[in-house]
């Protein structure tokens, strides 16, 4: 049975709330401000009781797919498992209950966590420095970009164009035409890797960034990297990691080292920070020191070295300080782009992401990428006999098969993936990347279970061997779900985006 | 400690069945002079290590709990609700993502759909947005969408008392566009709508005030909007949505977009995030906005069912054409929102909103006592904020304060030059009587250890 909205369950007089009561002689309110500044009409907000909130929540949230309760291969989003210990940390008052505005002196455990972080994800990527600011990898493409921006405006131009390959992320060229930017977009080649020559054809000195992601989204490593970050270099432009698929190289090799002098990073898919039914994220964006002087305020300084600085135990970790001197947040940044969004990141996120980053050391973030790409590769070796496999090579973090064989037998990639809800999968990523019909973009994660994989390769097994039978039943897919396929033709023609009432 | 079921085993085996000897012949595609670099993060901790290490970072900040904080500028101490965290504490929800496939995600939809008639009614607004990031994004986001809409401009002007750093961020996000920022001087703690008049032409693109603005201060929204009319403009009305629990919508002043921080209800203050952007429109402007947007639709045997609607605005299909590149977005914190606004309900909101009005005139008041404090701005109306100008430099006064454990409000002089002794006070639901009196005895004792040293 459907739950009903929560304007459906509003009776007069019910309320879920109790507030203090105001405990000094209260004047008219008018007295106060003017009545025109006055809103005349309460909202019609519903009126219930606080169980009735809690169950109408709770059994919606029953109606979910999630990490927490169905394997989740989504492509391109990295749906490991958030452990839980990064929720408790970050909920502590000490981080939670503290104002952005609160004197310095009141926030240096907060100050500590974000230089830790900083110097942790510079030790990852191999970059100088971060900004946590960014909300989201959409934003900190944006600030990248706008990084670039400034970066060659100081020079002198700040040049026209930003390459980026076809099988880039909508939000790539999106954030370089806010930027300011007019796109460029280069082919892929058969190998799904970018096409050398017509790359070299596209670049010259107006072009002031390549965009890469790497893996890029077929799920392939770009072998000649390197080449293409001396091209990029030599024709002054600067080369911009997307880091979408970070977790694919975590611990085996650093978009620093490769040449990338800007990356962002989505720390909801590599650092494992829930990603909340679409948000909250974060997207920290690492430069070269080249780039530092325009990072966004503020920054955090040093006021003070030797104070509270307490080593940690280990002396393998001795660059590190859990203790950090004290900490100041510094304004005075004359080739700062500005500000991003107000105050200084989502801290709350950033401090999951570092709880998950101490937790794993070394060692740990090496196996992470290990076993992440093993998992997808295991999916590639007992599915590409019945799915086509367009790239030959092995694949990094995930696996992109194109559907194009069932699209013959009269079964799509969305027909696949509706039909993968009924065996208790969430789907995964479809018609992306665009560069490859019907695609499929399957990415397992490292938090999987070889006996999970197994019983999802089972079920792409079974899908496959029942659209051979009759490929017509799979329209209807699918069959177990609290709904059927919904219209989505008459949501976007019959626009109801805000329930105003139920038709009698 | 990691998070990996797969043991060294089913590895092992997992690399047979794909047929190759060993990891590495997977990653033979990675240049071997990438391979070789030093991390050197922190040794791994375990769990009990985290709790204790992190446990004592936080032990190194002084929550809000431990103090009496009248801060305020864009992050607010209010009373949680306790179902809130309960509720969104459920992994299916918060472990979730995007809702792509309807099917298996109606519960995310539904109550998406709710937060946006929710959002809707409190602003008095048409349509509502599934989330942006936060409050000053939200304002950089409101800059692109109006320069798209109105495609031949390239002007927006802006109140002078917007908050200084949502202005920064305006300025951020239009770097590349060849936007001319005009920004409106600010007399008696509100807009000069003389000189708002005479910075709105036909190049203009949009008008951004913000209501309670930075001071505190409620704004003529009514009168702005009637002199941004007629140019063509776009009016976007900046709003606290906890204060329209009493005060006029910006649905009911003409504003084309409502937009602002809902870090207000029910999200803790977080040091600054993760918050909640909101973004709102008139009907006209919906294929303007950005961002998810849910919609109410049907399946195939007709019952009711939610999906994500009107897509082809979005970056994934219309990339370099799309009018934002927003993705991800807060969807956690606008289900915080929801459920802030279920519970609330229709008199727990104007309550609650009513409760900070009070408390901050009873503040102000009792503030106005004290020798040597006055209000900046005794002519405007204010909600929940208001500036005091004080007998010594605002700094002193908040270090003299900070000692007794109190924090007595954001001093201005690092966002307004001239302000050095003007303070920022809010006073919100959260604080009595006795609070109130301890403020104004603090600063009585601070500000007569000025005088008389």
């Amino acid at each position: 049975m459907r739950e009903s909205l929560i304007f459906d369950l509003s009776s007069p007089g019910r309320r879920a709330c109790s507030l203090p009561a105001f405990d000094a002689p209260a004047k008219p309110l008018t007295e106060l401000v003017p009545q025109d500044c006055l809103r005349q009409h309460d909202a019609d907000l519903p009126e219930v009781s606080e169980i009735d909130v809690v169950r109408h929540v709770t059994r919606l949230s029953q109606i979910n797919f999630s990490v927490d309760t169905h394997f989740y291969p989504l492509g391109s989003c990295t749906m490991k498992y958030n452990p839980k210990i990064n929720d408790r940390i970050a909920s502590l008052p000490g981080f939670a209950n503290i104002h952005p505005y609160q004197p310095a002196s009141t926030t240096q455990g907060a100050l500590a966590a974000f230089e830790l972080l900083e110097q942790t994800l510079c030790a990852i990527t191999g970059m100088d420095a971060f900004t946590l600011q960014p909300a989201a990898g959409a934003h900190g493409e944006l600030t990248g970009l706008l990084l670039i921006r400034a970066y060659h405006t100081a020079r002198g131009n700040p040049r026209r164009k930003v390459i980026v390959p076809d099988s880039a992320h909508g939000t790539n060229p999106s954030s370089a035409h806010l930027a300011g930017y007019h796109v460029v977009t280069v082919p892929s080649n058969n190998r799904g890797e970018v096409d050398l020559e017509k790359f070299r054809a596209v670049l010259d000195d107006e072009v002031a960034a390549v965009m890469l992601t790497n893996p890029s989204t077929h799920g392939v490593f770009e072998t000649n990297i390197l080449e293409i970050a001396a091209m990029a270099h030599k024709a002054g432009a600067l080369l911009y990691y997307d880091g979408a698929n970070l977790n694919a190289l975590v611990g085996l090799a650093r978009p620093g080292d490769m040449g990338f002098d800007v990356v962002h990073l989505n720390v909801h898919k590599t650092f494992s920070t829930p990603h909340g039914g679409g948000g909250p994220g974060a997207g920290p964006v690492g430069v070269k020191k080249a780039l530092e002087p325009f990072l966004p305020v503020p920054r955090l300084k040093i006021v003070e070295r030797e104070a509270l600085s307490i080593e940690r135990k280990n002396a393998d970790a001795s660059r590190f300080t859990l203790h950090a001197p004290r900490l100041a947040w510094d304004y005075d940044r004359p080739q700062t782009i500005g500000k991003m969004r107000s105050f200084y990141g989502s801290t709350g996120v950033l401090i999951r992401a570092l709880t998950y980053i101490l937790a794993h050391g070394d060692e740990g973030m090496r196996r992470v990428s290990e076993v992440a790409i093993i998992n997808a590769n295991y999916i590639k070796a007992k599915l590409k006999d019945l799915y086509d496999d367009p790239f030959p090579q092995a694949c990094m973090h995930e696996i992109v098969f194109s559907a194009r064989l069932q699209k013959k037998q009269g079964s799509s990639a969305r027909d696949i993936a509706k039909r993968l809800l009924d065996f208790g999968f969430h789907a995964p990523t479809i018609y992306f990347p665009m560069t490859v019909p019907e695609a499929l973009m399957i990415e397992p994660t490292e938090t999987e279970s070889r006996e999970t994989l197994d019983r999802f390769i089972a079920a792409m097994r079974q899908i496959a061997e029942e659209i051979t039978r009759n490929a017509e039943t799979l329209h209807n897919a699918p069959f177990t779900m609290p709904v059927t396929r919904v219209d989505e033709v008459k949501a976007a023609r019959e626009l109801d985006v805000n329930f105003v009432k139920r038709d009698a | 400690m990691d998070y990996i079921p797969n043991t060294d085993a089913d590895l092992s085996a997992m690399l047979r069945e794909i047929g190759v000897a060993g990891f590495d012949e997977l990653v033979a595609a990675v240049p071997a002079s990438l391979r070789k670099f030093k991390m050197e993060l922190p040794s791994a901790m375990s769990e009990p290590e985290l709790q204790r290490e992190l446990g004592a970072m936080a032990a190194r900040n002084q929550p809000l709990d431990a103090l009496t904080s009248f801060l305020g500028a864009g992050a607010y101490e209010h009373f949680i609700p306790s179902a809130i965290d309960h509720l969104v504490s459920r992994g299916e929800l918060y472990t979730a993502y995007t809702p792509y496939q309807a099917e298996a995600s109606q519960g995310t939809l539904q109550l998406l759909y709710e937060y946006q008639s929710l959002i809707c009614r409190l602003t008095g607004m048409d349509i509502s947005n599934a989330s942006l990031y936060d409050g000053g994004s939200a304002v950089g986001e409101s800059a692109y969408l109006a320069l798209n809409a109105h495609s031949k401009r390239s002007r927006i002007v802006v109140s002078g008392a917007l908050h200084p750093e949502y202005r920064q961020v305006l300025k951020t996000y239009t770097a590349g566009m060849g936007t001319e920022i005009v920004e409106l001087p600010v007399r008696d703690g509100v807009t000069d709508l003389d000189a708002l008049a005479a910075a709105v032409n036909e190049n203009t693109a949009a008008v951004l005030l913000q209501s309670p603005n930075f001071f505190g201060c409620i704004e003529p929204m009514q009168r702005a909007g009637e002199l941004i009319k007629p140019k063509g403009a776009w009016f976007v009305a900046v709003v606290n949505p906890l204060s329209l629990g009493t005060l006029r919508p910006p649905g009911e002043y003409g504003a084309d977009f409502a937009v602002g921080e809902g870090q207000p209800l029910g999200i803790p203050v977080s040091y600054g995030g993760p918050y909640l952007g909101f973004l709102t429109s008139t009907r006209q402007l919906v294929h303007k906005i950005s961002g998810r947007i849910v919609g109410r639709s049907v399946d195939t045997e007709g019952r009711e069912a939610f999906c994500l609607t009107l897509q082809a605005r979005e970056q994934h299909i219309r990339r370099e054409k799309a009018a934002s590149n927003i993705c991800s977005n807060q969807s956690l914190m606008a289900l915080r929102a929801a459920i802030f606004l279920m519970l609330l309900g229709k008199r727990g909101m104007r309550e609650m909103a009513e409760l900070n009005l009070r408390r901050s005139h009873q503040a102000a008041e009792a503030i106005s006592r004290v020798p040597g404090f006055a209000l900046k701005f005794p002519r405007a109306p204010f909600f929940n904020e208001f500036v005091v100008t004080c007998p010594a430099p605002a700094q002193t006064i908040c270090d003299r304060l900070e000692r007794d454990g109190i924090l007595a409000g954001l001093p201005l002089g690092r966002f307004c030059a001239g302000m050095e002794r003007d303070l920022l006070v809010c006073v919100t639901e959260t604080k009595s009587t006795a609070d109130i009196e301890r403020l104004a005895e603090a600063l009585g004792r601070a500000a007569s250890g000025e005088v008389q040293p």
